[in-house]
């Protein structure tokens, strides 16, 4: 077997020196009406990538400022090459200031407004040239070597089953504590499905803000379904999890802890936030997979590390989505969703620690270009974590 | 994890062991870990991935797995027993036990 230190991985290095393994130009609609515009500049020119959503206007607040720098971050990503931001023009989130905002990495970024370039069909027009100019400039990019201490990993679990919390789980905990050792960054996420196992994390927080801040987040995110006059449980764990075994959130909370192996937690950052320090971190976000997922995305995470029991297609515009089956009899039904098969754990042939060190080179592949089923099926899912309402 | 074994207690003090495969009425497994050891009977019958009392639990006790508790008995449970939504309740984000008053 291959030592892992020999695993090579070949990025693209962006102006800022941050490294990308994917060279998307993304057409980023900034507003909800301009999404359709935005897809249709997307089917013309081959090498873009871009995204549906139903945002942008009529949002105040934290509201505005989280979904703001949720389209920074999905610009900024370095699995990004450049960027063709598109407005309406009226809206609340101006398009320009977003594009002002991702123009400080240095990579090109271009903007159009529906309503200033004429109609649709005139920014149409004007986004796939430009659009096409710029996936040519992207095309003589040339990958290069990069290190693990460069790679920001995002951890998730979704569609949990009882295996979860044995298998896939674990083993993501192992490659968790490796990119650590090796001076990357791991993020954990998913606020709500760690409520019953904040314990274990304050314990290992780096500092005692950062403990403090594991009961903030906790307690906040426990507070809205009490506020709600609800039993979480009618929501989370959901029935899938429930008919995989599951029956309360602390049990399932305790099993998605896993994915943060045991590594010393160093800095717990907001939503769509990117990490300030190197190591093991925690991203505050809702146990929803898209909107976890994109909030890592616009965070900075180039690869996404998702484990399943039950079996899910989710996947993001821009960074690749390694899929880790909890169990074999998922892996083998699901096969064209799945990367990964962590069951091996629960069939007795193999430890938490070997599946590691399989995903660990499977991110070494998929970081030099080797695609996700994610990605082959085009699973270009996003979802922005609203948090206030819509006015 | 022996592919030949069909329970698996994560730890010593679980009350808690899992099915790795799926267990029936009759079916007489042996849950074990590093200090402990138990054959137990089993009464009902538990799906791959659900869980089974590996000791009696009172209404009213806390139940753990991985040595954590994740949940409240809300009946007796019987060694052997199905431990799942109908006799366990989570004890947080519980905001239908809030007094509205």
């Amino acid at each position: 077997m291959t030592r892992i230190d020999e695993f090579e991985l070949l990025g693209y290095r962006r102006p800022d020196g941050q490294v990308g393994i994917r060279n998307h130009v993304l057409i980023l609609p900034t507003i909800t009406c301009a999404a359709q515009t935005a897809k249709r500049i997307s089917e013309l020119v081959d090498g873009t990538t871009t995204f549906i959503h139903q945002h942008g206007c009529a949002q105040v607040g934290t509201d505005y400022e989280q979904t703001f720098r949720t389209y920074v971050g999905m610009g900024t990503n370095p699995n990004v090459y450049g960027v063709i931001v598109l407005g309406l023009g009226c809206e609340t989130l101006q398009a320009l200031k977003i594009a002002d905002a991702i123009e400080k990495t240095g990579k090109p970024v271009e903007m159009i407004s529906i309503q200033q370039f004429g109609s649709t069909l005139d920014a149409i027009a004007q986004g796939a040239k430009k659009a096409a100019q710029m996936v040519q400039e992207a095309s003589l990019e040339k990958r290069t070597p990069f290190s693990f201490n460069e790679l920001i990993v995002g951890t998730e679990c979704g569609g949990s089953d009882a295996c979860s919390g044995l298998s896939a789980n674990p083993a993501v905990g192992e490659v968790s504590d490796m990119i650590v050792d090796r001076g990357g960054t791991s993020i954990l996420a998913e606020t709500t499905e760690l409520i019953g196992a904040e314990h274990l994390l304050a314990n290992r927080a780096a500092d005692d803000h950062v403990a403090k801040r594991v009961y903030e987040v906790i307690h906040a995110m426990e507070q809205r379904s009490i506020k709600m006059g609800v039993d979480i449980r009618t929501g989370n764990p959901s029935p899938g999890n429930i008919e995989g075994g599951l029956s309360s959130l602390e049990e399932k909370s305790l099993g998605a802890a896993k994915k943060a192996g045991s590594r010393p937690l160093m800095e717990l950052i907001d939503y769509a936030e990117r990490p300030s320090k190197k190591g093991l971190v925690w991203m505050d976000t809702p146990g929803h997979d898209i909107e976890q997922l994109t909030g890592m995305t616009a965070g900075g995470a180039q690869i996404v590390l998702f484990t399943s029991g039950r079996g899910t297609p989710t996947g993001s515009p821009i960074v690749p989505t390694i899929k880790i089956a909890t169990n074999t009899a998922m892996f083998e039904r699901m096969n064209d969703n799945m990367d990964i098969n962590a069951g091996t754990i629960i069939d007795g042939d193999e430890t938490p620690k070997d599946v590691g060190i399989r995903i660990l080179k499977e991110i070494a592949l998929v970081c030099s270009g080797k695609k996700t089923k994610a990605e082959i099926l085009k699973q270009h899912d996003f979802g922005i974590w609203r948090i206030g309402p819509t006015f | 994890m022996k592919s030949n074994k069909k329970a698996l207690m994560l730890n010593r003090k679980d009350d808690i062991a899992v099915a790795l495969s799926p267990l029936f009425p009759g079916d007489q497994v042996t849950v074990k870990n590093d200090t402990f050891c138990k054959q137990i009977d089993i009464k009902e019958a538990i799906s791959f991935g659900h869980k089974f009392a590996v000791r009696p639990i009172s209404k009213g006790e806390d139940i753990l797995k991985y040595g954590e508790v994740i949940g409240m008995a809300n009946s007796d449970i019987g060694e052997g027993c199905h431990v799942h939504v109908h006799n366990l309740e989570g004890k947080r984000g519980r905001g239908d036990k809030i007094d509205k008053n």
